[in-house]
């Protein structure tokens, strides 16, 4: 097990270094954000009963901030290593490939979290948003950031360049994301788009997180809490045998 | 018998459609000090990263102490030190980080005082604080080399290690290598200083297009070249008696370099030289060394491994 957590504990270290730029950045954005919107929608209707339209989109935002930052720690890592080489010191030592999976999804949930809950505090100066079913909420922030986290390693081992990692961040992690119902209720849209939200696992995620907030939801939280798992299982699948066959890490 | 530090069996590599090693087979005995030698493009660099598990081989079988690079590859991984040729860093921890870090890979806890020998070793005390961008690139150099021991490995192979690095470092990278060999750890390296080979290395494989074509003690490699002696001549007057033209191989600078089969012969050119009332202002006696050994094989190897 010590393998595992030098490589957690440098996973770690590593963004805790450039924290500036790792933790505090995306926290005062997201924060940006919420000061828009808040300006912006400050007279609209409520979403759920009793939910302000602003209060909606605080865990919307806050899951936001996960998935991306949880995202981008395993990926930037993998792909900055892969570039510049220092990728075969993990490399020629025995560490399994499980070990490096683990520390790197684990590091990924850790900065998700550390962002998310920045977001949280700072956002609780100004509006008043409780958390009532906390466990509803850490299952859904855990799970959420370890699929991004695994979704990032992926893309850092596939990408060859920061361009393509760029691309795979703007046009697939983006849209998902600012498609999931970050900023509105599903029931707002027209059937069509309703159903591919439905089709977007990233709704599930942030549905299932805001659940934990409010106690209402779009849909049943058991129902999200299956796909959100199914999904990280399928993705951490593909993760690991992308690390256990050497797929452009081995040549 | 005791198991061989590294055994390749039968290696190819392909990559696209380029051939890179055909058919690889070597055994290094433990406590060996080897030479891997060849030109650019050999293939030296592919086969280590096979030995290390950076490379997958197309077909054949690799095995450090005895355990498979693929189905036991911890255990072989913990048997090996590499230090790559490129000079790699991770630009986010100083030295010493990197180094306790890397042990943590290998599962060794606690590797305080290993670490502090290695950086004492390898005169990094002054830098062990240092971030690892800031170090020159012989700093660096040795800190891929501090590395590559910090779990101690039986087996130790360095691809280039001396490239580019000043004549200091050079002397005190060999001296520690020498101490480790001497120590029993097995030592392969890469090298295209040949005279640094030669003193150091008890046996010898060069490599040619990705295959082996020579494989002998660095002495024996030496030994059979049968061409090679010379004696080198400044005279005056700078004009070569008829009898000895026959025998000349070189006129440099006004050097005159004579092919010679035994010793025996230089008292003939020097009666010659001397009938012919030839005075002789400076001699130099060369004997072949790997650098003619490798300049010969390369040469005549070429139409074989097509």
């Amino acid at each position: 097990m010590t393998g595992f957590y030098t490589l957690l504990y440098k996973e770690l270290l590593r963004f805790w270094k450039v924290g500036f730029q790792t933790l505090l950045a995306p926290m005062v954005s997201t924060l940006l954000y919420l000061l828009v919107f808040f300006h912006v929608l400050e007279t609209r209707a409520e979403v759920y009963p009793g939910v302000a339209h602003t209060i909606f989109l605080i865990p919307g935002l806050v899951m936001m901030a996960v998935i991306q930052n949880a995202f981008a720690n395993s990926s930037s890592s993998m792909i900055q290593s892969k570039i510049s080489g220092n990728i075969v010191f993990v490399l020629l030592s025995p560490l399994s490939y499980r070990a490096i999976f683990f520390a790197y999804i684990l590091a990924s949930i850790v900065r998700g979290l550390l962002v998310g809950l920045g977001v949280y505090l700072a956002t609780m100066i100004f509006f008043d948003t409780p958390i009532q079913l906390t466990l509803w909420v850490l299952l859904f922030v855990i799970l959420g950031s370890a699929i991004s986290g695994a979704l990032g390693l992926i893309a850092g081992i596939w990408a060859d360049k920061f361009d393509q990692l760029a691309a795979f961040q703007n046009f697939i992690i983006m849209p998902l994301t600012f498609l999931s119902g970050v900023f509105y209720t599903i029931h707002s849209l027209p059937s069509g788009w309703q159903y591919l939200s439905q089709l977007n696992p990233f709704f599930y995620m942030i549905d299932g997180f805001r659940y934990g907030f409010f106690g209402v939801s779009d849909i049943s939280p058991t129902i999200s809490l299956m796909i959100v798992t199914l999904c990280l299982i399928a993705i951490s699948m593909l993760a690991i045998k992308m690390l256990k066959s050497g797929y452009k890490l081995r040549y | 018998m005791m198991l061989p530090a590294i055994e390749v069996k039968q290696v190819c590599k392909q990559f696209g459609d380029l051939r890179v090693l055909t058919d690889i087979d070597l055994n290094i005995q433990q406590g060996e000090f080897f030479a891997l030698l060849g030109p650019n493009g050999a293939g030296k660099t592919t086969l280590i990263s096979i030995i290390a598990g950076l490379t997958l081989a197309n077909s054949g079988a690799v095995s450090v102490m005895g355990h498979d690079v693929i189905t036991q590859y911890q255990q072989a991984r913990r048997s090996l030190g590499i230090v790559p040729q490129e000079l790699v860093f991770d630009p986010f921890f100083t030295v010493r980080e990197t180094l306790l870090i890397q042990s943590g890979y290998y599962g060794i806890k606690g590797n305080t005082q290993w670490v502090d020998e290695i950086i004492e070793r390898l005169d990094l005390a002054d830098k062990a604080n240092a971030n690892m961008r800031a170090l020159s690139g012989g700093m660096k150099r040795r800190v891929l080399v501090a590395q590559a021991l910090v779990h101690k490995p039986p087996v130790i192979i360095l691809d280039e290690p001396t490239a580019g690095v000043d004549v200091e470092l050079r002397q005190t990278l060999w001296n520690f290598i020498q101490q480790l060999n001497q120590d029993g750890h097995t030592i392969v390296l890469t090298t295209h200083y040949l005279e640094e080979a030669e003193t150091l290395c008890h046996r010898v494989a060069m490599l040619k297009e990705g295959r082996i074509v020579a494989l002998d003690s660095t002495k024996n490699l030496i030994g059979k070249m049968t061409t090679g002696n010379s004696v080198r001549l400044r005279l005056l007057p700078d004009a070569l008696p008829a009898t000895l033209q026959a025998l000349q191989i070189s006129h440099n600078a006004g050097l005159v370099g004579l092919r010679i089969e035994n010793y025996a012969q230089i008292e003939f050119i020097l009666s010659t030289l001397r009938s012919a009332n030839i005075q002789i202002l400076e001699m130099h006696l060369q004997q072949p060394d790997l650098e003619d050994v490798f300049v010969n094989i390369m040469k005549n190897s070429g139409s074989k491994s097509k």
